[in-house]
Formats: C-alpha cells, sequence, structure tokens
C-alpha cells in the first residue's frame, strides 16, 4: 500500500503543481485550467450522462475492433508459419501494410463505412491487426521442432499439433502483439473520433474545445488517459497469469 | 533359430540439403537390423549421420532412398510404438510434469482415472515424485530429462529412440542417469536404440555398439558388448575395459578424420 503510494507519488505532485501555476496565473487558465476546475467539470459531466454516453460508444468500437483483430490476427499469423503457400501469398501484402501511418485511413475508412462505428471499428481492426499477425507469426515460427516431433511420437495429428504446441509456443509473443495493438486502439480511436464522429472521446474532445470548454476537455483527456492506463495494467496482470509456466523458477 | 528383426535399415541414403551451401551425403547404404529388446548404440563423431539416422527411423524425416522397416511394416511418419527422448528435453514448458506425461496418454485416448494412475507410476519410477506439479522451469537438466523419459516410457512405445539423452547434463548427473535408465531397461526391457558419441557410455547400457564412419555416415562395425552390466565394479571389469579400448580405436581415426574435413 505504502509502497504504490510512494510509486505514484510524483503524479500527486504533477498535479499540485498544475494547480498552483493554473491558480497563481504561471499560465493563462485557457491553455491550463486549474485541475480542481477540470475535476468539478468531470462530475458534472458524469452526472449529466454526456461522459458515460461517449464512454460506451467508444468503447464499443474499441472492443469490436481490437476483438476483431485479435482473432483474425491470430489465425493469419499462425497460418502464415505453418503453411508455406499462405506465408507467401500474405507476406509482402502485410510488409507493404506494415508502415502505413494507419491514421492515414480515417478517410477511407469514413468512404467505404460512413461517419458510425463501422469506420471506426475498420480502422482499428486495420491498424491492430499488424501488431497481432506479427506477434503470432514469430511466435509459431519460432516453435520447436523437437517438441513438434515429441508431440506426433505420441499420436498427435498435424492439426492437433498446432493447436497443443504451436499456440501455446506463440503465446509469450502473440501476448506482446496484442498489447501494442492495446495501445494502438486507443490511439486510432481517438484521432478517427477527433476528425469524423458525431460521439466518442475523440469527438466530445474535439467539440468541447471548439466550444471554449477547456475544463471538460482536459477531463475527458484525462478519462481516455486513464482508461488507457488501466487497460494495459489489467491486459498485464492477465498476461502475467498465463505466462505463469515461464515465470516460475 | 535366429528370431527375426524387429527394426529392419535397409540400404538407407540420405542427403543433408543445408538452407545455405553445398548438400551433403550424410548417410551412405546405411543397414542395420534390430532384434526385440535389444539396446543398440549408435556411436560416431558429430557430424556422421546417428542422429539424421535415428530421425529417419523415427519418421521425423522423409526416407528417400532405401526403406526402413518396423515390424515388417515400411516406416511412412511418426507413430506411438516409436518414442523419442532429445538431448534437449523437449518437454512442454507450459505444462506441469504431470501435464507433460498425461499427454501421450491422452492422445491414445486412455480413460481419466487410468491415465491419472499410470502419469503417477511413470513419475515415480523415474524418482521425480514430489515434482508431479512443477514446472519444466522449475527442474534441473537432470530432472527434465527424467521427466522426459517418464513421458515416453508412460505410452508404452515397443521402441525407444534416444537422441544424445544425456549428453546436455554434467558427468555426475549423466553417471546416475545411465544407472538408472540399465535399471528401468532391465525391469521392463524394451528395445532401444541410443545415439552417443561417449565410449564407455555405449559400452556400458548397450548389448551391441554400431561404430559409424564420418562423412558421409556409414556403419564400419558393430562390436558386442553384451556382458553382466550389474557389477559393482564394472569399470575396471577386464571386458569393460577392453571393449573401450577396442571401440575407442575404431572411433579415434573416425573422429581425426571428422576433424580434418572440417578444418579443410
Amino acid at each position: 500500500m505504502t509502497k504504490t503510494f510512494i510509486r505514484y507519488l510524483p503524479l500527486l505532485l504533477l498535479a499540485v503543481v498544475w494547480e498552483m501555476a493554473a491558480r497563481l496565473g504561471w499560465v493563462s487558465s485557457t491553455a491550463l485550467p486549474p485541475l480542481t476546475d477540470v475535476v468539478r467539470a468531470w462530475v458534472d459531466m458524469l452526472f449529466d450522462g454526456e461522459l458515460l454516453r461517449n464512454s460506451a460508444s467508444s468503447l464499443y468500437r474499441i472492443i469490436g475492433g481490437l476483438g476483431l483483430s485479435i482473432v483474425i490476427g491470430t489465425v493469419l499469423g499462425i497460418s502464415m508459419a505453418w503453411w508455406k503457400p499462405v506465408n507467401v501469398l500474405l507476406a509482402p501484402i502485410v510488409e507493404i501494410f506494415y508502415p502505413v501511418p494507419k491514421s492515414a485511413l480515417i478517410p477511407v475508412t469514413v468512404i467505404w463505412l460512413g461517419y458510425g462505428d463501422g469506420s471506426k471499428i475498420l480502422l482499428i481492426f486495420l491498424g491492430c491487426m499488424v501488431p497481432v499477425t506479427i506477434g503470432a507469426f514469430n511466435g509459431a515460427r519460432a516453435s520447436e521442432q523437437v517438441m513438434v516431433w515429441s508431440a506426433r511420437s505420441m499420436g498427435a495429428s498435424k492439426l492437433r499439433v498446432l493447436w497443443d504446441v504451436v499456440m501455446p509456443g506463440a503465446m509469450p509473443e502473440l501476448l506482446n502483439g496484442i498489447r501494442t495493438a492495446l495501445a494502438l486502439s486507443f490511439i486510432l480511436l481517438v484521432s478517427s473520433e477527433l476528425i469524423v464522429a458525431q460521439k466518442g472521446f475523440g469527438y466530445l474532445i474535439g467539440s468541447l474545445g471548439a466550444g471554449g470548454s477547456y475544463d471538460a476537455m482536459y477531463a475527458v483527456v484525462l478519462t481516455v488517459a486513464f482508461l488507457g492506463f488501466a487497460a494495459d495494467r489489467i491486459y498485464l496482470a492477465i498476461t502475467r497469469r498465463t505466462l505463469a509456466w515461464r515465470a516460475m523458477s | 533359430m535366429q528370431e527375426p528383426a524387429q527394426i529392419v535399415v535397409d540400404h538407407i541414403s540420405h542427403l543433408y540439403r543445408p538452407p545455405r551451401g553445398r548438400e551433403v551425403l550424410a548417410l551412405d547404404a546405411v543397414s542395420l537390423e534390430v532384434r526385440q529388446s535389444e539396446f543398440i548404440a549408435l556411436l560416431g563423431p558429430s557430424g556422421c549421420g546417428k542422429s539424421t539416422l535415428l530421425y529417419l527411423i523415427g519418421g521425423f524425416l522423409p526416407v528417400e532412398k532405401g526403406e526402413i522397416r518396423v515390424d515388417g511394416k515400411a516406416v511412412a511418419g511418426p507413430g506411438p510404438d516409436r518414442g523419442i527422448v532429445f538431448q534437449h528435453f523437449a518437454l512442454f514448458p507450459w505444462k506441469t510434469v504431470r501435464g507433460n506425461v498425461l499427454y501421450g496418454l491422452e492422445r491414445q485416448g486412455m480413460p481419466k482415472p487410468e491415465r491419472e494412475k499410470r502419469a503417477m507410476d511413470f513419475i515415480e519410477l523415474v524418482g521425480l515424485h514430489g515434482f508431479e506439479d512443477s514446472y519444466p522451469s522449475q527442474l534441473s537438466g537432470g530432472m527434465k530429462q527424467r521427466a522426459a523419459i517418464a513421458r515416453t516410457l508412460a505410452f508404452d512405445p515397443k521402441i525407444l529412440l534416444m537422441d544424445e539423452p544425456f549428453g546436455a547434463l554434467d558427468a555426475q548427473t549423466r553417471g546416475l542417469m545411465q544407472m538408472e535408465l540399465l535399471r528401468i531397461w532391465q525391469s521392463r526391457p524394451k528395445t532401444v536404440i541410443f545415439v552417443t558419441h561417449d565410449v564407455q557410455e555405449a559400452v556400458y547400457l548397450a548389448d551391441r555398439v554400431a561404430v559409424m564412419s564420418a562423412r558421409p555416415g556409414r556403419i564400419k562395425t558393430i562390436v558386442d558388448t553384451k556382458f553382466d552390466k550389474n557389477d559393482p565394479d564394472i569399470f575396471k571389469n577386464k571386458f569393460f575395459v577392453e571393449k573401450v579400448d577396442e571401440i575407442w580405436n575404431l572411433v579415434k581415426d573416425e573422429a581425426i578424420k571428422a576433424q580434418g574435413t572440417r578444418s579443410a
């Protein structure tokens, strides 16, 4: 408990400096409204339902896009590692797509699927699929020949080996890729909502900023930051449990 | 009358194709017969193709030239009649010792209560009682190899293929493991093909030692090494010392040749 407190003490100090900087006029209060005002704005938005309404649609987009990318990316990556023809077919596509800044696709996804949830889910899916596919591919490719042979000699079919040996062997790399995808999903969500959306965190930040409600805008930015942080922490805890066999020694 | 051999290796040749560089003739028309319940060692310098021959018998590599028959049937792939133990254990790191030993039994479709009991019996047999819930990362090298041996013995293959199984262990552990293996083999005889480059180990464990030549791999001679292995003073036993000496002289030339081709 005290350890956690000491660990996050710098954040508390930052909060105090923030408050003082705004209150004592070190910076203009439009550029940085006092933290206490931000908190008040946050509570107001929570009670009038605006925050929850927009959170719900943002979370729906993240879960949809990320979920799709995890399922399809894992299947693609493992197939590429296991079947040569799949690799020959897909490797160049992944390589070309890898360095494309995914935010450049925002207008494209809007043309395809409109201003609603569909375009955001598609963008997050496309962007997050890359690290998931690469993680699954690298993990599955590293599966040890002797382990595969052992399973085969114990009567496992080739498909069985894929599930029993290649999948768990790929897990550490795959989970790493998904962690990258998780962080990326927040980036893509907010940037796409900032540009074209009628709901969501990005929309809220954009419209509050344009309307001059800077304290409320900051409240939404902090909410997104906190959600991203919490998601990563929860994800790490799940990873640690899944990979308990590796950490033990 | 001699009983027919259980494993027949019939004029096997094999090309090794490295990802880069020239292909190498790893095995050149190798023939070998192994009888049921016989313990045979494949001995030779590194790079002589002894592991390749073992993998071909296991069905892990495709037979390109010649034929391998097990119980009269041509080998076409891996199967649970041939269990294998590797130098680096090849345990599933995400499964406990028990989970590893259970894996083969699950694949054989053994009912749950039966396989649970059988797994524990074999964990006990190799002296890992109390470690059944440990993960491989928590075990020493010797214990990992015990677990791997238990995993392979548990699903009861007729033939046990061992690929330098004690090669990664320290000298003391290796000695202990050799004694253990001999004890287990004497209590439940199986056909064993044991790949090693350690002359003493081969003579101590095997009924016959097949000495292989350096590249291309051929079987140079087969030396009979069957005698009482339970002699507590075995390493001073005249027969043992003579056999080690005889085989060492055969291997020495090949080892020197192997060094020569490598530096050339």
